[in-house]
């Protein structure tokens, strides 16, 4: 029975572990489709997070203003990244690991100042479906989900419509395959990278703010711990397919939920030991995806990292 | 008058190089018309100025006896203007249907799919051949992926359709089969221009030629009415006085290569038996229209090619087939590549590292980790004021600040230093001025007087013909004739166009 229920308890934690990368890796795919390469995931969540806690203390404790708020500030995060990259052509890399250690201090430095760090928001409530609820006794942690966790599937679905079943995906899967040919085809590459960047950063962002809201209900500075570099990892791993990224996501979330209830069970594994496993699993990964010949089999996107420049003369 | 596309007195330069020096095209409804010249002739820099890719700098541009100014691709492309280039616009993991909507939406994209499907499989139908929509583009041969190209232009409403060297890429029987499918499709009316370099191609399938050399036209005529020599003649000019040559003594073999092969990872064939030899105090030349397996000819020579089979054997190194370039160096090889900015000059770093480079592999300027720049420096500038390199601000300068003919300058300064056993150049004057021009062959001319073996590659028939003692001329792969100079300019232009 006590296996029965850490099963239960460790399955029920899933999800809301797993959301965060799901949502972060989706924002990825979005603006790596169009041939952006995208490091910023760690600090677009830290900002969603910061800005989810500062609207809940600073307007009203209430998701509806917690989430769009992390949204936004994502967004125009993103949006900077953007103009760095893809209108005055930065290296990608470095523009995107300069974006996290920006917001990394940005956020400290905020936090600190308003004072919002380990004030407690009332944040997210759990969502009880009403069929599920009425579920023998013992499964009730599985159903005890917050809303966005329910949204999470319709979130994917729409993003793999837009993205492989509508002209707007198929031309920004051009920009990000083959740049010369999107122009050669009237479309405007600078346009298209852009809007996927900002696109992908606000789900990052809705990831970030759910971390918060959802749940710490608190902040701290590097309260992400890392997430945002495993979410670049499920990308590869991925292989930039939304559905396998998700899937991805669930068996991080496997692992991550698994570390407090091992802990709890009285089970002696070093704690440090536990807490490094999904790094060493995303290296596990890692090495697994990249597996065969450099790459090629890989599935990137054609141009990412790579600028468009308007050829004059080959 | 039923011209459809008329340019008058183009002009374009690129970088003070002037590619269009007042060209003239007419084009007539209902014809392929071939578009005929050597390479650098402007064909394809005349043929984007009319696709609306390059600006022109002066000229006037007629569609319909309109006077236009394109701004753009798709302002050609609304004035009924396609262009399928040598490398095509495609996207690799896109189906056929898909690549064809990106170009030519048609509405919602589920829908859009269903209509192109339908438009695909009409236009194929017309023009006699088969294209599967859901097949990927990466799955499609090079032929097939063209074929996309066109059904993409021609959807897009063109009634004037350019291919630029659409048979480079073709076998022979690819060749025929789409250039039959461009006769049928101009007798429904639509204009097409045939960029090409090969005569065969001309005097078969096209209704009128114009002939370019130089960024100018020099003919437009009827092919039927032509002779194969006419033709030849008006393409490559008429043979321009030779640069002096002494006669020098023969002395041992520095090269022979047997039986060499090259593949490509596609499959084809790039050598295929090449095999010649090279005394020192000779130049030899290597003939052709480029592609013809030259670049991998001088890669498989400096190492920077792998070789599938055959035999180099270089004096001073042995047998180099399969060893790494920097074997081959040391033994004594001088290489002056194609492009001199990406493969001969690291831009970036100044004039005095790029000229000393060779000379620290060697250790000539102390061992690893203690380099005496102050000997370096010295080095660079005596060579800088020996080979006559200009537009240097000072030694520290970045190499990718010179112009062209001073970064050749450059490149021979350090190849040339020492007594190489042999050197390969590859298209040594390309985009040079006259005077630049003639600065390389005088040195390599002093090279051969010195007694070096040099391998002279290069798609300017003048200057194979001016420096070289034997000429192989390359096609396909092969090394299809040999001449001894002096040799008939004629003779070898019909070597190296006829596929035969």
């Amino acid at each position: 029975m006590a296996i029965c229920e850490f099963i239960v308890n460790w399955a029920g934690g899933v999800p809301a572990t797993a959301l965060p990368y799901a949502l972060a890796a989706l924002g990825l795919i979005v603006s790596e489709r169009a041939g952006v390469l995208n490091l910023t995931a760690e600090g677009l969540l830290l900002v969603g997070a910061l800005a989810g806690i500062g609207a809940s203390l600073a307007i009203a404790d209430r998701p509806w203003v917690a989430l769009p708020a992390a949204v936004l500030a994502a967004m125009a995060v993103g949006l900077l990244f953007a103009g760095l990259v893809v209108l005055l052509r930065v290296n990608q890399v470095i523009a995107g690991l300069a974006v996290v250690f920006f917001c990394q201090g940005l956020t400290s430095l905020l936090g600190t100042l308003a004072e919002w760090q380990n004030h407690p928001i009332s944040g997210l409530g759990k969502l009880i479906v009403w069929p599920l609820s009425e579920l023998p006794a013992g499964t009730h942690a599985l159903f005890q989900q917050d809303g966005l966790v329910y949204a999470l599937l319709p979130i994917f679905y729409g993003v793999h419509r837009v993205l492989f079943k509508s002209m707007t995906g198929l031309r920004l899967r051009a920009v990000g395959e083959a740049p010369e040919a999107a122009d050669s085809a009237g479309l405007g590459v600078t346009r298209y990278r852009v809007l996927a960047v900002v696109a992908g950063s606000a789900l990052i962002g809705l990831a970030g703010g759910y971390l918060a809201v959802g749940g710490t209900k608190m902040w701290f500075g590097g309260m992400t711990g890392g997430r945002g570099w495993i979410a670049v990892a499920l990308v590869i791993f991925a292989r930039w397919r939304p559905w396998r990224a998700l899937f991805g996501a669930l068996l991080f979330g496997c692992i991550e939920s698994m570390v407090p209830r091992i802990a709890a069970a009285g089970i002696s594994v070093p704690q440090y030991f536990i807490l490094m496993t999904p790094y060493l699993v995303t290296i596990a990964v890692m090495v697994w995806a990249g597996r065969g010949k450099g790459g090629a089999d890989l599935d990137e996107p054609g141009a990412l990292g790579r600028p468009h420049v308007r050829e004059e003369r080959r | 008058m039923d011209s459809v596309l008329e340019l008058r007195a183009i002009r374009k330069s690129f970088a003070g190089f002037a590619a269009l020096d007042g060209a003239d095209f007419t084009l007539r409804r209902g014809e392929v018309h071939a578009l005929l010249g050597e390479n650098g002739a402007g064909k394809s820099s005349l043929m984007n100025v009319a696709a609306g890719l390059y600006a022109p700098d002066g000229g006037r541009i007629l569609i319909g006896g309109r006077e236009q100014r394109l701004g753009g691709p798709r302002e050609a492309t609304a004035q009924g203007i396609g262009m399928v280039h040598q490398h095509f616009h495609l996207v690799k993991p896109f189906t056929v249907a898909e690549n064809i909507l990106l170009a030519n939406p048609r509405g919602r994209f589920s829908r859009g799919i269903e209509t192109i499907e339908r438009e695909i499989a009409f236009c194929t139908n017309m023009l006699g051949f088969v294209v599967d929509p859901h097949r990927r583009l990466d799955s499609l041969s090079v032929a097939e992926q063209q074929r996309v190209e066109i059904v993409k232009v021609l959807l897009g409403g063109a009634t004037i359709i350019i291919l630029d060297e659409p048979t480079a890429v073709l076998t022979d029987e690819e060749a025929d089969g789409l250039l039959t499918t461009m006769r049928r499709l101009a007798a429904q009316g639509t204009a097409v221009v045939l960029v090409t370099h090969k005569l065969r191609e001309v005097t078969r399938y096209a209704d009128r030629v114009t002939i370019m050399r130089g960024g100018r036209h020099v003919a437009a005529c009827d092919p039927k009415t032509m002779s194969t020599a006419q033709l030849t003649e008006l393409t490559v000019g008429v043979a321009l006085p030779s640069p002096v040559r002494e006669k020098t003594a023969r002395g041992e073999l520095r090269l022979i290569v047997a039986g060499l092969r090259v593949e490509h990872e596609t499959g084809r064939t790039a050598l295929d038996g090449v095999g010649f030899q090279v005394r020192a105090g000779e130049i030899y030349g290597i003939a052709g229209v480029s592609g013809n397996g030259q670049s991998e000819l001088v890669g498989a020579l400096t190492g920077t090619t792998a070789v599938a089979a055959g035999d180099i054997w270089m004096s001073g190194a042995g047998h180099i087939a399969d060893r790494p370039p920097a074997i081959r160096r040391s033994g004594g090889l001088a290489a002056i590549p194609a492009d001199r900015y990406a493969q001969a000059l690291a831009g970036g770093l100044s004039i005095t590292d790029n000229y000393a480079v060779a000379g620290v592999m060697a250790g000539r300027y102390g061992p690893w980790g203690w380099l005496d720049r102050k000997a370096m420096a010295k080095a660079a500038a005596a060579a800088v004021r020996a080979f006559d390199v200009q537009g240097v601000r000072g030694l520290k300068q970045r190499a990718g600040l010179l112009s062209g003919g001073n970064a050749q300058k450059l490149v021979l300064a350090r190849e040339l230093a020492g007594d190489p056993v042999l050197i390969v150049a590859h298209g040594p004057s390309r985009g040079l001025d006259a005077r630049a021009c003639a600065a390389v062959h005088e040195r390599l001319l002093a090279a051969r007087a010195r007694g070096n073996a040099v391998v002279l590659v290069s798609d300017d028939l003048d200057e194979v013909i001016g420096l070289a003692d034997r000429i192989g001329v390359m096609s396909r792969g092969r090394i299809v004739a040999e001449f001894d100079a002096p040799a008939d300019r004629q003779a070898i232009g019909r070597a190296m166009v006829d596929h035969g």
